[in-house]
């Protein structure tokens, strides 16, 4: 793979919401950027030619949540195990939460994550910046010096803040710098204990249920506090059908609000746990499937923009132990892209609106509203994939050190075939071995 | 995999006893018919019976219990297996030894069974996916999921006093959200067919969906137990009754608590339960708890014979297995 070569993209179906484009278009690429889109220009001559029939041409992916485990849980994956994942799932930006350890309070921990990422060159590395000093809720961080530092965004990853007035304050000085702030709604006292949703399931195995409260109670404050302070907010993985009517009601009175999914609350519901597999115990929980249709419907009519992996690789011991007392997550990234094409199997979107949920969709809740889509003269980052082709997910074959997903051994449908990062070849799915 | 793919092998013999959820009714006769058999075992001279000879069943106790664990080593001792007690919440766990850890170790010591007993749900369901296919596990309480032998000694103390199941109704009193006897009692009783099945609480202590399992909600006792054939009480641990599922342990009482007189609305003839140790004076005052209705010392009896049943029959099958693949 030499660097930054001039390439063709021929006879794939080319799709790029942002653009409004869809259609069998070839993509030229020259010195990392988009050259053009249809004919090569006159006097162009590819080094490199991809026959992509068959195959769609989009934008690469932007994974709102993913967690890379470096620095702190080495032993878990690296930045670079998985921003290779990354790569081999069509993904080229995706946003880290700050939960690391040391926590991504400091500028210094935010050029660390960026320039080893920037080292490895699989994947746009760009890290959440922690809303609250060592993420324990009470002293605001240094936000315009983490923003300078290369943090597009603030979060509070899992860790709840209970002061609302930190909240409020946090908020303020969020919409002071244009940051939006990333929430995971969650009430901490309400979920307690809880290891799955709070419903039949819940009481049928005796395991501690997470209401659905758990998530309005917090999406209700969260909206209230962001309206009071002119803030931007964004909700990380919703997962129940009350929280997007809140959301829409919100959105409706002006509002700054959005939110993304992540790609298995689209699939499954709360009846896989019935198993104990501890790979279905998630935070938040997997719900009913009402809860689970209202999740679809909101991602088609893009009340919720974005979906993203939700990733988070865990060592086999984290998991090797009764289900509640299993750390929670999913190695997510090698299914985000067949996941999200089950709702364009089951009707539930077209392949531009997926698309859109997964490029331009999140790139614009994280203020880069350059990626995720094809413009001539920028760069080119670009997944190629075939939304036939149907593959086994098998442990040895995962490219993320994370082995603890449910889809192992199940067939799943949509594969990638090339990514590139600013016009450089990254996955080849041809160059793996079979 | 599901409990039913796990607990039973190829040919639908009970291989583990996690849980009595997807048993179904003819199984659960066939282990209270099995259990009928070892009652009168403890009453022969000599209380022994060689079904488990040569087998070493290890108690693995990660939560104290001592009705329980001694029963289970009564029952596998009259069975004459060789019986190792483990009080892990005192020795491994506590220097770090991972559960995988120590169920290897054990393995190590040719062990044939394991009865379990963990404070997560879903603990025995794990150690019956690790542990070696030659090894049954039974599970003597998990969590708040399922206690399946209790709920089939409490089905055996019934039919033994009341015959029939189809004709009886059935109150459970007291924290149905955090009991697992109560689960396993309500799985029992809805598959062996009984009338009706009521569940008799505080709304702080009624699990969410809970008539999904098939039972009635009553928040009264009065109206609960009125025309009830059996009264179930649960027990209720002493942490509930602090913080913001109960007030205390006084109101409980005069709410909830079992008395003669609240009884008076029950059959003339309803038995009362209790999977023990009682609360006196929080789940039912002395005079009901010794009083002619009370059967719960026969529980402790039966629980014996009942286990002396899922043992011997979980023991067959693995004997069964190894005849056909020839280990050892």
């Amino acid at each position: 793979m030499s660097d930054r070569e001039a390439l063709s993209i021929r006879n794939g179906r080319l799709i790029d919401p942002a653009n409004g484009i869809d259609g069998l278009l070839d993509l030229h690429v020259a010195a990392g950027r988009v050259l053009a889109i249809g004919p090569a220009p006159d006097g162009f001559v590819p080094t490199r030619v991809l026959d992509a029939t068959g195959q769609i041409v989009c934008p690469g992916f932007v994974d709102l949540c993913a967690r890379l485990r470096e620095p702190g849980s080495e032993q878990k994956a690296t930045i670079a195990s998985e921003t290779r994942a990354a790569a081999a799932a069509g993904i080229t930006a995706l946003c880290c939460p700050p939960d690391t350890n040391p926590i991504i309070d400091t500028p210094a921990v935010a050029e660390l994550v960026r320039h080893t990422a920037h080292r490895h060159r699989f994947a746009r590395v760009l890290p959440a910046g922690a809303l609250t000093q060592g993420l324990a809720g009470s002293q605001i961080s240094e936000m315009a010096a983490l923003k300078q530092a290369g943090c597009p965004v603030m979060s509070h990853a899992l860790r709840p803040i209970r002061n609302t007035l930190v909240l409020r304050r946090a908020m303020e000085y969020a919409a002071t710098f244009d940051l939006t702030v990333f929430l995971h709604p969650e009430d901490a006292d309400l979920r307690g204990a809880g290891c799955m949703h709070e419903g039949a399931v819940s009481t049928r195995l005796g395991l501690p249920g997470i209401p659905e409260a758990a998530e309005t109670v917090a999406v209700a404050r969260d909206l209230a506090l962001a309206e009071q302070a002119g803030a931007r907010v964004h909700f990380r993985g919703l997962s129940s059908a009350r929280a997007t009517e809140m959301l829409l009601e919100a959105q409706g009175r002006g509002i700054a609000a959005t939110a993304d999914v992540s790609a298995i609350q689209l699939v499954l519901t709360e009846d896989a746990v019935r198993s104990f597999d501890s790979n279905y115990h998630l935070r938040p929980p997997l719900r009913t499937a009402r809860d689970r249709e209202a999740l679809r419907a909101a991602v088609a009519s893009g009340l919720i923009g974005a979906i993203c992996s939700d990733h988070q690789p865990h060592d086999a011991d984290a998991k090797l132990v009764p289900f509640p007392a299993t750390a929670p997550g999913l190695s997510a990234l090698e299914t985000l892209l067949p996941l999200s094409l089950r709702l364009v199997d089951e009707g539930v979107a077209d392949l531009p609106t997926v698309i859109a949920r997964l490029t331009c969709g999140p790139a614009q809740i994280l203020g880069k509203p350059l990626l995720g889509r094809f413009d001539e003269d920028h760069s080119a980052d670009i997944c190629v994939f075939d939304p036939q082709a149907r593959w086994v997910l098998e442990a040895d074959r995962m490219v993320s050190l994370g082995r603890n997903t449910p889809f192992i051994g199940q067939e799943l449908k949509g594969r990638v075939s090339w990514t590139l990062l600013g016009g450089r070849i990254v996955y080849e799915r041809a160059a793996q071995p079979r | 995999m599901s409990a039913d793919e796990l607990q039973l092998d190829g040919d639908g013999r009970l291989k583990h006893f996690l849980t009595i959820d997807g048993l179904g009714r003819e199984r659960l006769n066939q282990i209270l018919e099995s259990a009928e058999g070892f009652i009168g075992v403890a009453q022969q001279a000599i209380k022994k019976v060689p079904l488990c000879r040569g087998k070493i069943i290890a108690n693995l106790f990660f939560e104290n219990s001592t009705r329980t664990r001694t029963t289970f080593e009564l029952a596998a001792k009259r069975l004459s297996a060789d019986v190792l007690n483990l009080n892990i919440g005192t020795s491994s766990a506590s220097k770090g030894e991972t559960l995988l850890d120590t169920l290897r170790n054990l393995e190590a010591m040719h062990v044939d069974m394991f009865v379990v007993r963990h404070g997560d749900s879903g603990a025995a369901h794990f150690f019956a996916q690790h542990t070696a296919p030659h090894i049954s596990v039974i599970n003597a309480g998990d969590g708040s999921h399922s206690h399946p032998t209790q709920g089939m000694l409490d089905m055996l103390t019934i039919r033994r006093h009341k015959g029939e199941f189809r004709d009886l109704r059935v109150a459970i009193v007291g924290d149905i959200l955090h009991s697992r006897v109560a689960r396993s009692q309500i799985l029992a009783l809805t598959a062996l067919g009984a009338r009706e099945v009521r569940v008799i609480s505080p709304r702080t202590l009624i699990p969410a969906r809970v008539e999904d399992l098939g039972v009635r909600v009553f928040h009264g006792l009065r109206e609960g137990v009125r025309d009830a054939d059996v009264i179930m009480m649960l027990r209720l641990q002493r942490e509930r009754m602090s913080g913001a599922l109960l007030p205390s342990a006084r109101e409980y009482f005069q709410l909830y608590g079992l008395t003669e007189e609240r009884l008076s609305t029950a059959k003339p003839d309803a038995i009362v339960m209790h999977p023990g140790p009682i609360n006196r004076g929080v789940e039912m005052d002395s005079q009901v708890a010794d009083g002619p209705r009370s059967v719960i010392l026969e529980q402790v009896s039966n629980g014996i014979a009942v286990r002396m049943a899922i043992m011997s029959l979980c023991i067959g099958t693995q004997n069964r297995r190894s005849q056909a693949t020839g280990d050892v």
